[in-house]
Protein backbone atom coordinates (compact mmCIF):
# COMPACT_ATOMS: atom_id res chain seq x y z
CA UNK A 1 0.00 0.00 0.00
CA UNK A 2 1.59 3.06 -0.51
CA UNK A 3 0.40 6.52 0.61
CA UNK A 4 1.42 9.31 3.20
CA UNK A 5 1.85 8.37 7.12
CA UNK A 6 -1.39 9.17 8.46
CA UNK A 7 0.05 10.70 11.47
CA UNK A 8 2.92 13.43 10.06
CA UNK A 9 1.22 13.55 6.69
CA UNK A 10 4.22 13.58 5.64
CA UNK A 11 6.45 10.59 5.00
CA UNK A 12 6.02 7.64 3.59
CA UNK A 13 3.95 5.23 5.17
CA UNK A 14 6.16 2.24 5.70
CA UNK A 15 3.86 0.77 9.02
CA UNK A 16 0.53 -1.18 8.19
CA UNK A 17 -1.31 -2.24 10.62
CA UNK A 18 -4.90 -3.96 10.83
CA UNK A 19 -6.93 -4.55 13.79
CA UNK A 20 -10.09 -6.93 13.39
CA UNK A 21 -11.27 -7.61 16.76
CA UNK A 22 -12.88 -6.06 18.55
CA UNK A 23 -13.93 -3.80 15.62
CA UNK A 24 -11.96 -3.14 12.10
CA UNK A 25 -9.39 -0.69 12.01
CA UNK A 26 -6.47 0.16 10.13
CA UNK A 27 -3.61 2.21 10.60
CA UNK A 28 -0.76 3.19 7.94
CA UNK A 29 2.23 5.06 9.60
CA UNK A 30 5.63 5.78 8.46
CA UNK A 31 8.59 4.17 10.92
CA UNK A 32 8.84 7.28 13.05
CA UNK A 33 5.40 7.66 14.18
CA UNK A 34 5.02 3.96 14.59
CA UNK A 35 8.06 4.27 16.58
CA UNK A 36 6.88 7.56 18.69
CA UNK A 37 3.51 5.41 19.80
CA UNK A 38 5.79 2.20 20.70
CA UNK A 39 4.53 0.23 17.58
CA UNK A 40 7.77 -1.14 17.09
CA UNK A 41 11.02 -1.62 18.86
CA UNK A 42 13.95 0.72 18.13
CA UNK A 43 16.31 -0.87 15.67
CA UNK A 44 18.96 -1.86 17.50
CA UNK A 45 22.36 -1.64 15.60
CA UNK A 46 24.69 -4.81 15.58
CA UNK A 47 28.27 -3.75 16.13
CA UNK A 48 30.38 -5.90 13.39
CA UNK A 49 32.44 -6.98 16.10
CA UNK A 50 29.34 -8.90 17.63
CA UNK A 51 28.22 -10.21 14.30
CA UNK A 52 31.68 -11.74 14.21
CA UNK A 53 31.16 -12.82 17.88
CA UNK A 54 28.15 -14.76 16.55
CA UNK A 55 29.56 -16.40 13.85
CA UNK A 56 32.97 -17.31 15.65
CA UNK A 57 30.93 -18.95 18.25
CA UNK A 58 28.89 -21.20 15.83
CA UNK A 59 31.98 -22.17 13.87
CA UNK A 60 33.72 -23.05 17.56
CA UNK A 61 30.27 -25.24 18.18
CA UNK A 62 30.34 -26.91 15.30
CA UNK A 63 34.40 -27.33 15.10
CA UNK A 64 34.72 -28.56 18.61
CA UNK A 65 31.60 -31.32 17.03
CA UNK A 66 33.79 -32.04 14.71
CA UNK A 67 37.05 -32.04 16.76
CA UNK A 68 35.51 -34.42 18.83
CA UNK A 69 38.03 -37.19 19.05
CA UNK A 70 36.65 -41.15 20.71
CA UNK A 71 38.04 -41.30 24.03
CA UNK A 72 38.58 -44.68 23.25
CA UNK A 73 40.79 -45.31 20.15
CA UNK A 74 41.98 -41.44 19.57
CA UNK A 75 40.18 -41.22 15.64
CA UNK A 76 38.58 -37.54 15.61
CA UNK A 77 35.05 -37.11 14.04
CA UNK A 78 36.39 -35.32 10.99
CA UNK A 79 39.38 -38.27 10.55
CA UNK A 80 35.91 -40.59 9.77
CA UNK A 81 34.36 -37.83 7.82
CA UNK A 82 37.53 -37.69 5.68
CA UNK A 83 38.15 -41.73 4.97
CA UNK A 84 34.69 -43.25 5.82
CA UNK A 85 35.79 -45.56 8.65
CA UNK A 86 35.24 -45.62 12.51
CA UNK A 87 38.28 -46.41 14.33
CA UNK A 88 36.76 -48.64 17.01
CA UNK A 89 33.06 -49.78 18.35
CA UNK A 90 32.82 -47.18 21.28
CA UNK A 91 32.98 -44.50 17.97
CA UNK A 92 29.38 -44.89 17.81
CA UNK A 93 28.50 -43.89 21.14
CA UNK A 94 31.53 -41.16 21.29
CA UNK A 95 30.32 -39.52 18.00
CA UNK A 96 26.35 -40.25 19.04
CA UNK A 97 25.17 -37.09 18.64
CA UNK A 98 26.94 -36.46 14.77
CA UNK A 99 26.55 -39.85 13.66
CA UNK A 100 22.48 -39.83 14.06
CA UNK A 101 21.85 -37.74 11.27
CA UNK A 102 24.56 -39.60 8.64
CA UNK A 103 22.91 -42.70 9.73
CA UNK A 104 19.62 -41.49 8.97
CA UNK A 105 20.22 -40.44 5.69
CA UNK A 106 22.09 -43.39 4.81
CA UNK A 107 19.98 -46.04 6.44
CA UNK A 108 16.60 -45.13 5.32
CA UNK A 109 16.04 -43.21 8.95
CA UNK A 110 16.72 -45.98 10.48
CA UNK A 111 18.16 -45.80 13.97
CA UNK A 112 17.10 -48.83 15.36
CA UNK A 113 18.70 -52.33 15.06
CA UNK A 114 15.83 -55.30 14.17
CA UNK A 115 17.30 -58.37 13.86
CA UNK A 116 19.39 -61.33 15.30
CA UNK A 117 22.01 -60.63 18.09
CA UNK A 118 24.75 -62.32 19.57
CA UNK A 119 24.00 -64.63 22.99
CA UNK A 120 21.74 -67.57 23.37
CA UNK A 121 19.08 -64.80 24.80
CA UNK A 122 18.64 -63.15 21.35
CA UNK A 123 18.84 -66.20 20.05
CA UNK A 124 15.43 -67.43 21.62
CA UNK A 125 13.72 -64.43 20.51
CA UNK A 126 14.76 -64.65 17.10
CA UNK A 127 11.61 -65.81 14.96
CA UNK A 128 12.71 -69.52 13.62
CA UNK A 129 10.97 -67.89 10.07
CA UNK A 130 13.53 -69.17 8.08
CA UNK A 131 14.02 -72.98 9.70
CA UNK A 132 9.70 -73.51 9.03
CA UNK A 133 10.36 -72.32 5.34
CA UNK A 134 13.16 -74.60 4.68
CA UNK A 135 11.35 -77.73 6.87
CA UNK A 136 7.97 -76.51 4.73
CA UNK A 137 9.99 -77.22 1.52
CA UNK A 138 11.31 -80.28 2.48
CA UNK A 139 8.30 -81.34 4.00
CA UNK A 140 6.81 -80.74 0.17
CA UNK A 141 9.80 -82.73 -1.15
CA UNK A 142 9.03 -85.38 1.28
CA UNK A 143 5.44 -86.30 0.50
CA UNK A 144 5.94 -85.91 -3.76
CA UNK A 145 8.45 -88.42 -2.91
CA UNK A 146 6.10 -90.80 -1.10
CA UNK A 147 8.62 -90.56 1.85
CA UNK A 148 5.91 -90.94 4.92
CA UNK A 149 8.57 -91.75 7.36
CA UNK A 150 10.53 -88.62 6.58
CA UNK A 151 7.41 -86.82 5.84
CA UNK A 152 5.92 -87.38 9.85
CA UNK A 153 9.25 -86.36 11.04
CA UNK A 154 9.32 -83.15 9.61
CA UNK A 155 5.57 -82.46 10.20
CA UNK A 156 6.21 -82.96 14.11
CA UNK A 157 9.17 -80.74 13.92
CA UNK A 158 7.35 -77.93 11.81
CA UNK A 159 4.12 -78.40 14.84
CA UNK A 160 7.33 -78.26 17.39
CA UNK A 161 8.33 -74.42 15.86
CA UNK A 162 5.21 -73.29 15.70
CA UNK A 163 4.21 -73.68 18.45
CA UNK A 164 7.17 -71.66 20.45
CA UNK B 1 55.29 -77.12 -0.91
CA UNK B 2 52.54 -77.23 -3.60
CA UNK B 3 50.21 -74.50 -4.17
CA UNK B 4 46.72 -75.51 -3.05
CA UNK B 5 45.34 -72.78 -5.46
CA UNK B 6 47.01 -74.61 -8.56
CA UNK B 7 44.07 -77.10 -9.47
CA UNK B 8 41.18 -74.54 -8.30
CA UNK B 9 41.22 -73.24 -11.53
CA UNK B 10 40.74 -76.34 -13.45
CA UNK B 11 36.98 -76.25 -12.18
CA UNK B 12 34.16 -73.81 -11.35
CA UNK B 13 33.31 -72.92 -7.59
CA UNK B 14 29.64 -75.45 -6.72
CA UNK B 15 28.22 -71.90 -7.39
CA UNK B 16 28.63 -71.69 -11.16
CA UNK B 17 28.57 -75.62 -11.43
CA UNK B 18 25.15 -76.32 -10.35
CA UNK B 19 22.09 -76.07 -11.34
CA UNK B 20 20.49 -73.63 -8.82
CA UNK B 21 16.21 -72.29 -9.11
CA UNK B 22 15.64 -69.95 -11.89
CA UNK B 23 19.04 -70.34 -13.37
CA UNK B 24 18.43 -69.29 -16.67
CA UNK B 25 18.50 -65.52 -15.15
CA UNK B 26 19.84 -65.97 -11.68
CA UNK B 27 23.28 -67.06 -12.14
CA UNK B 28 23.93 -66.78 -8.18
CA UNK B 29 22.51 -65.54 -4.47
CA UNK B 30 25.40 -64.33 -1.70
CA UNK B 31 24.70 -63.27 1.35
CA UNK B 32 27.87 -61.60 3.57
CA UNK B 33 27.85 -60.53 7.45
CA UNK B 34 29.94 -57.62 8.44
CA UNK B 35 31.27 -58.77 11.98
CA UNK B 36 33.43 -57.34 14.82
CA UNK B 37 35.38 -58.49 17.61
CA UNK B 38 34.79 -56.26 21.15
CA UNK B 39 38.09 -55.22 22.77
CA UNK B 40 40.01 -54.14 19.88
CA UNK B 41 39.69 -51.02 17.82
CA UNK B 42 38.31 -51.44 13.95
CA UNK B 43 41.04 -51.79 11.32
CA UNK B 44 41.29 -48.18 10.07
CA UNK B 45 43.13 -47.47 13.68
CA UNK B 46 44.71 -50.82 14.29
CA UNK B 47 48.30 -51.08 14.03
CA UNK B 48 50.29 -54.09 12.37
CA UNK B 49 50.86 -55.70 15.60
CA UNK B 50 47.15 -55.41 16.37
CA UNK B 51 46.11 -56.28 13.28
CA UNK B 52 48.13 -59.51 13.44
CA UNK B 53 46.69 -60.61 16.74
CA UNK B 54 43.32 -59.76 15.21
CA UNK B 55 43.87 -62.24 12.53
CA UNK B 56 45.47 -64.95 14.94
CA UNK B 57 42.75 -64.64 17.33
CA UNK B 58 39.98 -64.93 14.55
CA UNK B 59 42.01 -67.79 12.37
CA UNK B 60 42.15 -69.52 15.77
CA UNK B 61 38.73 -68.94 16.39
CA UNK B 62 37.49 -70.51 13.22
CA UNK B 63 39.18 -73.83 13.33
CA UNK B 64 37.81 -74.33 16.55
CA UNK B 65 34.26 -73.28 15.90
CA UNK B 66 31.36 -75.75 15.56
CA UNK B 67 31.21 -77.00 11.50
CA UNK B 68 33.73 -75.68 10.72
CA UNK B 69 36.40 -78.02 10.56
CA UNK B 70 37.21 -78.88 7.00
CA UNK B 71 37.32 -75.16 6.00
CA UNK B 72 41.00 -74.65 3.52
CA UNK B 73 42.65 -71.39 5.17
CA UNK B 74 44.88 -69.57 3.34
CA UNK B 75 47.40 -66.31 4.42
CA UNK B 76 46.39 -63.52 1.78
CA UNK B 77 49.31 -61.42 2.89
CA UNK B 78 51.79 -64.23 2.06
CA UNK B 79 50.07 -64.90 -1.20
CA UNK B 80 51.22 -63.75 -4.33
CA UNK B 81 48.97 -61.07 -6.58
CA UNK B 82 48.14 -63.65 -9.04
CA UNK B 83 46.84 -66.26 -6.47
CA UNK B 84 44.88 -63.32 -4.85
CA UNK B 85 43.36 -62.29 -7.99
CA UNK B 86 42.27 -65.91 -8.36
CA UNK B 87 40.00 -65.53 -5.61
CA UNK B 88 38.86 -62.71 -6.30
CA UNK B 89 37.25 -63.94 -9.74
CA UNK B 90 35.98 -66.65 -7.37
CA UNK B 91 34.68 -64.54 -4.80
CA UNK B 92 36.11 -66.17 -2.24
CA UNK B 93 37.33 -62.61 -1.51
CA UNK B 94 36.68 -58.86 -2.56
CA UNK B 95 38.92 -56.72 -4.26
CA UNK B 96 39.46 -55.01 -1.49
CA UNK B 97 40.82 -58.07 0.37
CA UNK B 98 42.81 -58.96 -2.58
CA UNK B 99 44.54 -55.60 -2.66
CA UNK B 100 44.33 -54.39 0.87
CA UNK B 101 47.83 -54.25 3.05
CA UNK B 102 48.90 -56.34 6.50
CA UNK B 103 47.84 -59.37 8.13
CA UNK B 104 44.43 -60.64 6.68
CA UNK B 105 43.41 -64.19 5.61
CA UNK B 106 40.59 -66.28 4.37
CA UNK B 107 39.32 -69.60 5.13
CA UNK B 108 36.81 -71.35 3.14
CA UNK B 109 34.93 -74.67 2.39
CA UNK B 110 36.48 -77.07 -0.39
CA UNK B 111 33.32 -76.74 -2.55
CA UNK B 112 33.64 -72.51 -2.48
CA UNK B 113 30.11 -72.31 -1.18
CA UNK B 114 31.36 -70.30 2.14
CA UNK B 115 34.28 -68.32 3.18
CA UNK B 116 35.13 -66.19 5.80
CA UNK B 117 37.90 -63.01 5.21
CA UNK B 118 39.68 -62.03 8.27
CA UNK B 119 40.62 -58.89 8.18
CA UNK B 120 38.74 -57.37 5.30
CA UNK B 121 37.26 -53.21 6.28
CA UNK B 122 35.78 -55.14 9.43
CA UNK B 123 37.54 -58.11 11.51
CA UNK B 124 35.20 -60.74 10.19
CA UNK B 125 32.90 -60.82 6.67
CA UNK B 126 31.27 -64.54 6.34
CA UNK B 127 30.02 -65.41 3.04
CA UNK B 128 28.12 -67.42 1.37
CA UNK B 129 27.26 -68.05 -2.13
CA UNK B 130 25.07 -70.55 -4.19
CA UNK B 131 23.89 -70.91 -7.57
CA UNK B 132 20.55 -69.97 -8.58
CA UNK B 133 17.88 -68.41 -6.49
CA UNK B 134 19.25 -69.64 -2.35
CA UNK B 135 18.22 -66.98 -0.59
CA UNK B 136 16.80 -69.43 2.37
CA UNK B 137 19.89 -71.39 2.02
CA UNK B 138 22.03 -68.84 1.75
CA UNK B 139 20.75 -66.67 5.18
CA UNK B 140 20.76 -70.08 6.98
CA UNK B 141 23.95 -71.06 6.10
CA UNK B 142 25.82 -67.90 6.82
CA UNK B 143 23.85 -67.60 9.87
CA UNK B 144 24.98 -71.21 11.20
CA UNK B 145 28.35 -69.86 10.40
CA UNK B 146 27.67 -66.53 12.19
CA UNK B 147 26.24 -68.46 15.22
CA UNK B 148 29.21 -71.05 15.63
CA UNK B 149 32.01 -68.05 15.88
CA UNK B 150 29.55 -66.13 18.04
CA UNK B 151 30.21 -69.06 20.49
CA UNK B 152 34.16 -68.12 20.37
CA UNK B 153 34.78 -64.79 20.06
CA UNK B 154 32.82 -61.51 21.57
CA UNK B 155 31.23 -59.60 18.85
CA UNK B 156 31.10 -55.67 18.89
CA UNK B 157 27.26 -55.57 19.13
CA UNK B 158 25.16 -52.07 20.71
CA UNK B 159 21.45 -52.77 21.53
CA UNK B 160 20.24 -49.83 19.61
CA UNK B 161 22.46 -50.00 16.77
CA UNK B 162 23.29 -53.91 16.04
CA UNK B 163 26.46 -55.37 14.88
CA UNK B 164 28.77 -52.60 14.90
CA UNK B 165 30.70 -51.99 11.90
CA UNK B 166 33.82 -49.82 10.63
CA UNK B 167 31.21 -48.02 8.01
CA UNK B 168 27.96 -47.26 9.30
CA UNK B 169 26.54 -48.24 6.11
CA UNK B 170 26.86 -52.04 7.10
CA UNK B 171 25.62 -51.27 10.70
CA UNK B 172 22.68 -53.03 12.15
CA UNK B 173 22.57 -56.73 10.78
CA UNK B 174 25.60 -56.27 8.72
CA UNK B 175 23.93 -58.02 6.19
CA UNK B 176 24.43 -57.50 2.19
CA UNK B 177 22.86 -60.12 -0.07
CA UNK B 178 23.55 -59.74 -3.59
CA UNK B 179 22.00 -61.52 -6.48
CA UNK B 180 23.47 -62.27 -9.93
CA UNK B 181 21.73 -61.74 -12.71
CA UNK B 182 22.11 -62.39 -16.21
CA UNK B 183 19.84 -59.76 -18.22
CA UNK B 184 20.54 -59.75 -22.17
CA UNK B 185 17.20 -59.49 -23.57
CA UNK B 186 16.66 -56.25 -21.52
CA UNK B 187 19.98 -54.83 -22.89
CA UNK B 188 18.97 -56.06 -26.12
CA UNK B 189 15.47 -54.35 -26.18
CA UNK B 190 17.21 -51.41 -23.94
CA UNK B 191 15.32 -51.68 -20.68
CA UNK B 192 17.65 -51.96 -18.36
CA UNK B 193 16.28 -49.30 -16.92
CA UNK B 194 13.17 -50.81 -15.85
CA UNK B 195 15.44 -52.82 -13.25
CA UNK B 196 17.47 -49.83 -12.14
CA UNK B 197 13.88 -48.39 -11.14
CA UNK B 198 12.47 -51.07 -9.59
CA UNK B 199 15.86 -51.59 -7.88
CA UNK B 200 15.80 -47.72 -6.39
CA UNK B 201 12.46 -48.16 -5.34
CA UNK B 202 13.23 -51.09 -2.67
CA UNK B 203 16.56 -48.80 -1.84
CA UNK B 204 18.71 -51.36 -3.80
CA UNK B 205 22.14 -51.22 -5.68
CA UNK B 206 22.47 -52.21 -8.78
CA UNK B 207 26.14 -52.92 -9.71
CA UNK B 208 28.76 -55.18 -12.20
CA UNK B 209 29.75 -58.52 -11.67
CA UNK B 210 32.52 -57.83 -8.73
CA UNK B 211 30.11 -55.96 -6.80
CA UNK B 212 31.21 -51.96 -5.23
CA UNK B 213 32.65 -49.77 -8.30
CA UNK B 214 32.83 -52.28 -10.91
CA UNK B 215 30.36 -52.19 -14.01
CA UNK B 216 28.52 -54.45 -15.51
CA UNK B 217 30.60 -56.88 -18.05
CA UNK B 218 28.20 -59.14 -20.88
CA UNK B 219 24.87 -58.01 -19.30
CA UNK B 220 25.59 -59.53 -15.85
CA UNK B 221 24.20 -57.14 -12.82
CA UNK B 222 24.37 -57.71 -9.23
CA UNK B 223 21.22 -56.62 -7.18
CA UNK B 224 22.35 -55.62 -3.60
CA UNK B 225 20.33 -53.98 -0.24
CA UNK B 226 21.57 -50.89 1.03
CA UNK B 227 20.24 -50.21 3.91
CA UNK B 228 21.38 -52.99 6.70
CA UNK B 229 19.68 -50.88 9.83
CA UNK B 230 16.48 -50.56 10.99
CA UNK B 231 15.06 -53.83 9.07
CA UNK B 232 15.67 -57.76 10.43
CA UNK B 233 17.32 -59.86 8.60
CA UNK B 234 14.38 -62.03 7.33
CA UNK B 235 12.71 -58.76 5.56
CA UNK B 236 15.57 -57.69 3.71
CA UNK B 237 15.18 -61.30 2.40
CA UNK B 238 11.63 -60.87 1.84
CA UNK B 239 12.18 -57.64 -0.50
CA UNK B 240 14.65 -59.86 -3.04
CA UNK B 241 12.33 -62.99 -2.94
CA UNK B 242 8.74 -60.99 -3.11
CA UNK B 243 9.34 -57.61 -4.54
CA UNK B 244 12.51 -57.28 -6.34
CA UNK B 245 13.83 -60.60 -8.15
CA UNK B 246 10.35 -61.89 -9.39
CA UNK B 247 9.84 -58.49 -10.72
CA UNK B 248 12.90 -58.29 -12.90
CA UNK B 249 12.91 -61.97 -13.88
CA UNK B 250 9.34 -60.95 -15.21
CA UNK B 251 11.00 -58.08 -17.28
CA UNK B 252 13.64 -60.37 -18.59
CA UNK B 253 11.39 -63.38 -19.31
CA UNK B 254 8.68 -60.44 -21.49
CA UNK B 255 12.07 -59.43 -23.34
CA UNK B 256 13.25 -62.97 -24.14
CA UNK B 257 9.59 -63.69 -25.33
CA UNK B 258 9.15 -60.30 -27.31
CA UNK B 259 12.29 -61.17 -29.14
CA UNK B 260 11.53 -64.86 -30.27
CA UNK B 261 8.06 -63.61 -31.07
CA UNK B 262 9.13 -60.61 -33.37
CA UNK B 263 12.99 -60.88 -34.00
CA UNK B 264 13.88 -64.25 -34.14
CA UNK B 265 16.28 -63.79 -36.60
CA UNK B 266 17.94 -60.68 -34.40
CA UNK B 267 18.37 -63.02 -31.76
CA UNK B 268 19.52 -65.93 -33.66
CA UNK B 269 22.38 -64.09 -35.58
CA UNK B 270 23.18 -62.56 -32.17
CA UNK B 271 23.72 -65.94 -30.89
CA UNK B 272 24.98 -67.71 -33.67
CA UNK B 273 27.69 -64.71 -34.15
CA UNK B 274 29.09 -65.04 -30.53
CA UNK B 275 29.32 -68.77 -31.40
CA UNK B 276 31.21 -68.06 -34.54
CA UNK B 277 33.27 -65.86 -33.10
CA UNK B 278 34.43 -67.62 -30.11
CA UNK B 279 35.20 -70.79 -32.25
CA UNK B 280 37.01 -68.88 -34.73
CA UNK B 281 39.03 -65.50 -33.04
CA UNK B 282 42.61 -65.44 -32.60
CA UNK B 283 42.61 -62.51 -30.51
CA UNK B 284 39.91 -62.08 -27.79
CA UNK B 285 39.84 -59.22 -24.81
CA UNK B 286 37.95 -60.60 -21.42
CA UNK B 287 35.45 -57.65 -22.34
CA UNK B 288 34.34 -59.29 -25.91
CA UNK B 289 34.43 -62.50 -24.00
CA UNK B 290 32.03 -61.84 -21.39
CA UNK B 291 30.21 -60.52 -23.79
CA UNK B 292 30.03 -62.85 -26.53
CA UNK B 293 29.60 -65.67 -23.87
CA UNK B 294 26.31 -63.81 -22.34
CA UNK B 295 25.07 -64.14 -25.86
CA UNK B 296 25.63 -67.96 -26.04
CA UNK B 297 23.97 -68.17 -22.68
CA UNK B 298 21.05 -66.61 -23.98
CA UNK B 299 21.00 -68.65 -26.86
CA UNK B 300 21.18 -71.67 -24.73
CA UNK B 301 18.13 -70.44 -22.00
CA UNK B 302 15.87 -69.00 -24.99
CA UNK B 303 16.52 -73.15 -26.20
CA UNK B 304 17.53 -71.57 -29.66
CA UNK B 305 21.34 -73.02 -28.91
CA UNK B 306 22.10 -76.49 -28.08
CA UNK B 307 25.33 -77.33 -28.80
CA UNK B 308 26.73 -75.80 -25.88
CA UNK B 309 25.90 -77.54 -22.71
CA UNK B 310 25.90 -74.23 -19.62
CA UNK B 311 29.03 -76.51 -17.84
CA UNK B 312 31.00 -75.26 -20.43
CA UNK B 313 29.71 -71.43 -20.82
CA UNK B 314 29.77 -71.29 -17.11
CA UNK B 315 33.66 -72.69 -17.03
CA UNK B 316 34.69 -70.32 -19.65
CA UNK B 317 32.84 -67.34 -17.81
CA UNK B 318 35.38 -67.55 -15.04
CA UNK B 319 38.61 -69.42 -16.55
CA UNK B 320 38.68 -66.49 -19.53
CA UNK B 321 39.44 -64.44 -16.62
CA UNK B 322 43.27 -63.26 -16.72
CA UNK B 323 43.79 -64.48 -12.96
CA UNK B 324 42.60 -67.89 -14.09
CA UNK B 325 43.66 -67.69 -17.72
CA UNK B 326 47.26 -67.47 -16.19
CA UNK B 327 46.82 -70.07 -13.53
CA UNK B 328 45.78 -72.80 -16.35
CA UNK B 329 48.42 -71.33 -18.74
CA UNK B 330 51.29 -71.76 -15.54
CA UNK B 331 52.64 -68.28 -16.37
CA UNK B 332 52.67 -64.58 -16.61
CA UNK B 333 51.12 -63.08 -19.24
CA UNK B 334 50.81 -60.04 -20.60
CA UNK B 335 47.69 -58.46 -21.94
CA UNK B 336 48.29 -59.41 -25.59
CA UNK B 337 49.22 -62.71 -24.68
CA UNK B 338 46.47 -63.01 -22.94
CA UNK B 339 44.18 -62.29 -25.68
CA UNK B 340 45.87 -64.97 -27.94
CA UNK B 341 45.66 -67.54 -24.78
CA UNK B 342 42.12 -66.71 -23.75
CA UNK B 343 41.16 -67.65 -27.86
CA UNK B 344 42.95 -70.07 -27.90
CA UNK B 345 41.30 -72.02 -24.76
CA UNK B 346 37.93 -70.89 -26.03
CA UNK B 347 38.64 -72.43 -29.20
CA UNK B 348 39.42 -75.89 -27.57
CA UNK B 349 36.47 -75.59 -25.35
CA UNK B 350 33.71 -74.80 -27.70
CA UNK B 351 35.38 -77.75 -30.43
CA UNK B 352 36.49 -76.41 -33.67
CA UNK B 353 39.91 -78.24 -33.38
CA UNK B 354 40.11 -78.16 -36.97
CA UNK B 355 40.97 -74.90 -37.46
CA UNK B 356 43.83 -74.72 -35.21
Amino acid sequence: MIGLCERCKRRQATFHQMVLLPSKSERHLCDQCALDEGLIAPAKPLPFSEVAEQVIAAAKVAGSQAQRVCENCGTSYMEFRNHGLLGCPHDYEAFKALLEPLLQRVQDNATQHQGKGPGADLAARRAPQAEIRQIQRQLAEAVSAEDYERAAALRDRLRELEER
Amino acid sequence: MSNPLDNVARRSGEWLRGAGPQQEIVISTRVRLARNVSGFFFLSRADADSRREIAETLSAAVQRARGLENLIHLDVEQLDELDRALLVERHLISRQHAEGAGARRVAFLPDESASIMINEEDHLRLQVIRCGLQLDECWEHVSRIDDALDERVEYAFHPQYGYLTACPTNVGTGLRVSVMLHLPALRLLNEIDKVIHIAKELKLAVRGLYGEGTEAQGDFFQVSNQITLGRSEEQIIEDFRTKAIPKIIEHEQNCRRTLLKTRLQALDDRIYRAVGTLQTARLMSSNEAMQLLSHVRMGIHTGRLRTVDLTTLNDLVLQTQQAHLQKLQGERLNGEQRSIVRAAYIRTRLGRRDEN
